[in-house]
């Protein structure tokens, strides 16, 4: 990535970012463009670098964070209607330690509301157009993240993966995205959707990138309690032979363009030596229904905060005190909030919580023992991130089965905790991307980019 | 029909930690503004992590092992959700499925044993102020450390449900995990109740009466209770199991809340704490830290103490710590200095100022041994300890500036009464002793004391008047 120098500026940079998210207005990625804080930031950081002061690893890299990362002094949405009059007063750890090293956010992006969805047609403020193709959805839920690194509008960006929402609109625009081990980046300060599952990562063009975020991102945080002991830098490099392949994804409901490109890719690999093995997961049929217990549930809980009392949204229709609670979230939420909520609630309550949520945590415990198994016979697994290519905008939304469909191929490793790296692997007849995702187990994070290093 | 009462009781025990229970926020807000101690955690904003109190964690294992509790190696967090605005994150951490402590029980003075089910770590909630027509939130209490005792159905009368509430109030005071002021609510109780016929094995219908803050509405609420279920059941009705609330004015309780109305409070495995696995080594470590508790101080003081004192002292951990402190010649004396100076009602302001030391305390037990002080002149020396100008001083010293020390030397006092003797105006009185009027000796021991200037010892005084006269 271009770092700032004394003949390329941070202004520079900034300009050219500002000038570009400009001239893409029409993708609808940003809800929040911090132009004049931006340039006062990078007129800053130049004039530290003129007087040879050492300003960071990222000295005035343009970024984008994900419009569920609070940052002091701005908006911060979660594109949403309940939390669009919400400024924040902390700034969350990831954005802290990316701007530590000199990094510039020029403003959030677009999501599914609260990252519900698989698409970012969840949105409040609409829906984010494919960087390839604007008449199809730019996947989710960090639809906005994506296309704005796909556009080459900012060298990286931040975003957040519960179920999916990094990995698959990186693959549907063609760029590197991270989820890391659960606990491997911190939490703070990042809207929770499913605390137990969510993850902060990010959009790359190139894996050196992302290792070098990593490097700096992956971090004990005592502000979150489930980050683990620093381990990143760390990592001993690992010899690579044994490539596993998932046998049960291998069937007709994944389109066949991307069927024979994750083909391809295994060919090219047994090509260079590696050994391709070919892995039965039968749990793993059972993860999309797991997790649309844990998720829903994890969600009804943490949205109980947006009551309309101390922030964000109140409804000015409300007058008693179950209205507030009552119409704030009605207006607030939108239709797949509240269907999460629904879903949530129900499975939490009284008479069920044994039936759904307990049994959905057991079989959660055997999707992890499942991969433990696999990474016995191979050291990395290589699948398809998502049943198909960038869809049409509208052709899902008004499906919610369809839309978690979606999702078949990517929540089983959030389920798990384990990391999964997204990697452009090709692009179907028709010009749309490809993505295909790496997955390791905990705490191989650094060996996963490093191996795609060598895919690329 | 005879009924028989079972009694269970809840009790929460605000923890005196330094900081919140999930934030650095300080947990002390006496006296401070509404929504002064509210980190962006209590206040739940979105994105927000709890972190976790170690200090909480000792003090939950001392206050258990004041209670004779196993503290549990492991355990966790659950989330318990409902909507007030009390409570800004929708839900409570608590620990519903693995509390910190386990098994245990409560001697009460009289010798029952109430068993402790167990006792689990959570947040409080904040304070609600209701006005016409809008009610104002304050969040300063909000996730303050709570533990809630939860007792098994072992009491049979409301002077015991009293006894225990107030054993365990001691039990927090002296493990020094809360600062126990009931008024404020560091401590506040729920009491179960239910009658049986006598005889029989199963248990009747129980109500709830919550939020009781002090010892004398524990008692009455269980008492009116009891005889509001007798009624009901005598009428050949049925006790309808609901939680009601006290009304301390009226002296009764009333229904608020039926099982059917009950809430779902959805209960969850916290996320985003991990579980706490608490070492041996690290819980031996912490219940060593328990200072004497009521039943040390019981047997250390059986004998030297009548029983009525000994449980007045009780309530106040610091006098009876003092106490312990000085030595066994002068217990007696300082505890009811204590009981009959320091506690009663004129004095009671004294108890916020330190205590004297027992260096001070014994020296005026052996003042008044030896007769140099009046049981008057004691007590004055005794309120002096506290006055800030004289407290580090000696207590003779003390004594010394009163007046107060009493001339014991004979020779001297001979000589007074001489001089007394001497007088005309005693002339009378003498007479009417040598007569027989024994009573009148009264009126020349007051002008010796006079002569004196009241440092002589009276009884001295009256023997060798008396010796004079013979």
């Amino acid at each position: 990535m271009k770092i700032a120098n004394k003949t390329v500026t941070a202004t520079r940079l900034v300009q050219d970012a500002l000038a570009k998210a400009e001239f893409f207005k029409s993708y609808n990625i940003f809800t929040s463009i911090y132009e004049e804080e931006a340039l006062k930031r990078a007129a800053e950081i130049d004039a530290r670098i003129a007087k040879g002061e050492n300003v960071g690893k990222l000295a005035g890299v343009p970024f984008v964070a994900k419009d569920n990362y609070l940052v002091e002094g701005t908006k911060t949405t979660a594109s949403s209607h309940i939390l669009e009059p919400f400024v924040a007063p902390v700034t969350s750890t990831v954005v802290k330690q990316l701007e530590d090293e000199g990094a510039i956010l020029i403003g959030k992006v677009n999501l599914d509301s609260f990252a519900h969805g698989s698409s970012t047609e969840n949105s409040y403020f609409g829906p984010t157009l494919n960087a390839y193709d604007n008449t199809r959805v730019a996947g989710g839920s960090s639809g906005g993240s994506a296309v704005a690194v796909a556009l080459d509008i900012v060298e990286f960006a931040t975003g957040s993966d519960t179920g999916g929402s990094i990995r698959q609109p990186a693959s549907f625009n063609g760029v590197y995205g991270l989820k890391p081990t659960y606990g491997a980046t911190s939490r703070y300060g990042v809207v929770s959707m499913a605390s137990s599952l969510d993850t902060d990562g990010f959009f790359t063009k190139t894996p050196e990138d992302m290792d070098l975020l990593m490097s700096i991102c992956a971090k004990r945080d005592e502000k979150d309690l489930t980050t683990l002991p620093d381990f990143y830098n760390e990592t001993p490099a690992k010899e690579v032979k044994k490539i596993g392949v998932i046998k049960d994804f291998d069937n007709d409901s994944v389109d066949p363009e991307i069927r024979a490109c994750l083909k391809e890719k295994c060919d090219e690999l047994a090509k260079k030596g590696y050994e391709i093995v070919e892995l039965d997961m039968p749990t793993l049929k059972h993860a999309l229904a797991v997790y649309y217990i844990i998720c829903p549930a994890e969600i009804a809980s943490n949205l109980s905060r947006y009551d309309g009392i101390r922030y964000g949204l109140r409804s000015d229709k409300a007058v008693s005190l179950d209205e507030i609670y009552g119409n704030t979230r009605n207006e607030g939420f939108m239709k797949e909030n509240k269907r999460r909520i629904m879903i949530g609630n129900f499975v939490l309550s009284s008479g069920f919580y044994d039936a759904y949520f307990l049994k959905a945590a057991k079989a959660r415990t055997l999707i992890i023992n499942e991969y433990a198994k696999a990474f016995e016979k191979c050291d990395f697994i290589l699948t398809p991130v998502a049943p198909n290519p960038a869809f049409k905008l509208g052709e899902k939304v008004n499906d919610p089965i369809a839309m978690y469909f979606e999702d078949v191929m990517s929540v089983p490793i959030n389920l798990a905790g384990i990391p999964g790296l997204a990697i452009p692997a090709g692009k179907t007849e028709s010009g749309l991307p490809i993505g295909l995702q790496l997955l390791g187990p905990r705490r191989s994070d650094k060996q996963l980019i490093e191996f795609a290093k060598e895919l690329a | 029909m005879k009924y028989i009462p079972t009694i269970g009781v809840e009790c929460h025990v605000q923890l005196a930690t330094k900081t919140k229970l999930f934030s650095e926020i300080d947990n002390d807000a006496r006296g401070k503004e509404p929504n002064s101690c509210v980190s962006p955690v209590d206040y739940a904003l979105p994105g927000m992590l709890p972190r976790l109190n170690g200090e909480a964690i000792k003090f939950a294992i001392r206050a258990g092992r004041a209670m004779n509790c196993k503290i549990n190696n492991y355990s966790r967090f659950d989330r318990k959700h409902y909507f007030y605005p009390d409570s800004p994150k929708g839900y409570q951490i608590t620990q519903f499925y693995h509390p910190i402590i386990g098994e245990g029980y409560v001697e009460l003075p009289s010798g029952t044993k109430v068993r402790v089910e167990h006792a689990h770590l959570e947040g409080d909630a904040g304070k609600l102020t209701h006005f016409d027509t809008y009610s104002l939130v304050d969040l300063n209490r909000v996730d303050t450390p709570l533990i809630e005792i939860v007792s098994m159905p072992d009491i049979h009368s409301a002077a015991d449900a009293r006894d225990y509430c107030k054993e365990l109030w001691r039990l927090m005071t002296f493990a020094g995990v809360s600062y126990g002021d009931l008024y404020n609510g560091n401590m506040r109780f729920d009491v179960n109740v239910s009658i049986a016929p006598e005889g029989s094995d199963e248990l009747g219908t129980r109500t709830e009466t919550k939020n009781l803050n002090s010892f004398r509405s524990i008692e009455r609420a269980v008492e009116y209770e009891i005889k509001r279920q007798t009624k009901l059941l005598e009428a050949g009705e049925k006790v309808v199991q609901e939680t009601r609330g006290w009304n301390d004015a009226t002296g009764e309780t009333t229904g608020q809340r039926s099982k059917e109305e009950a809430k779902d409070y959805r209960y969850m495995p916290e996320p985003d704490l991990p579980p706490i696995n608490l070492t041996d080594e690290f819980i031996a470590e912490e219940s060593a830290k328990l200072p004497l508790m009521p039943a040390d101080y019981r047997a250390k003081f059986n004998g030297h103490l009548p029983n009525d004192t000994l449980e007045i002292l009780l309530d106040y951990p610091q006098l009876i710590a003092k106490l312990a402190e000085v030595d066994e010649f002068a217990i007696k004396k300082v505890a009811n200095w204590f009981t009959s100076v320091l506690l009663a009602e004129e004095n009671t302001s004294l108890l916020n100022d330190a205590l004297p030391s027992e260096n001070q305390l014994e020296e005026l037990v052996t003042m008044t041994d030896k007769n140099e002080l009046s049981s008057t002149g004691a007590k004055e020396v005794f309120i002096k300890f506290f006055d800030p100008e004289m407290h580090f001083k000696a207590t003779r010293e003390i004594a010394k500036e009163l007046g107060v020390i009493q001339e014991n030397d004979l020779g001297a006092l001979e000589a007074i009464v001489d001089a007394v003797l001497a007088k005309p105006e005693t002339q009378k009185a003498q007479e009417d002793y040598r007569n027989g009027e024994q009573k009148v000796i009264g009126f020349l021991v007051g002008q010796v004391m006079k002569e004196s200037h009241g440092k002589a010892n009276p009884s001295a005084v009256q023997e060798i008047l008396k010796k004079k006269l013979a």
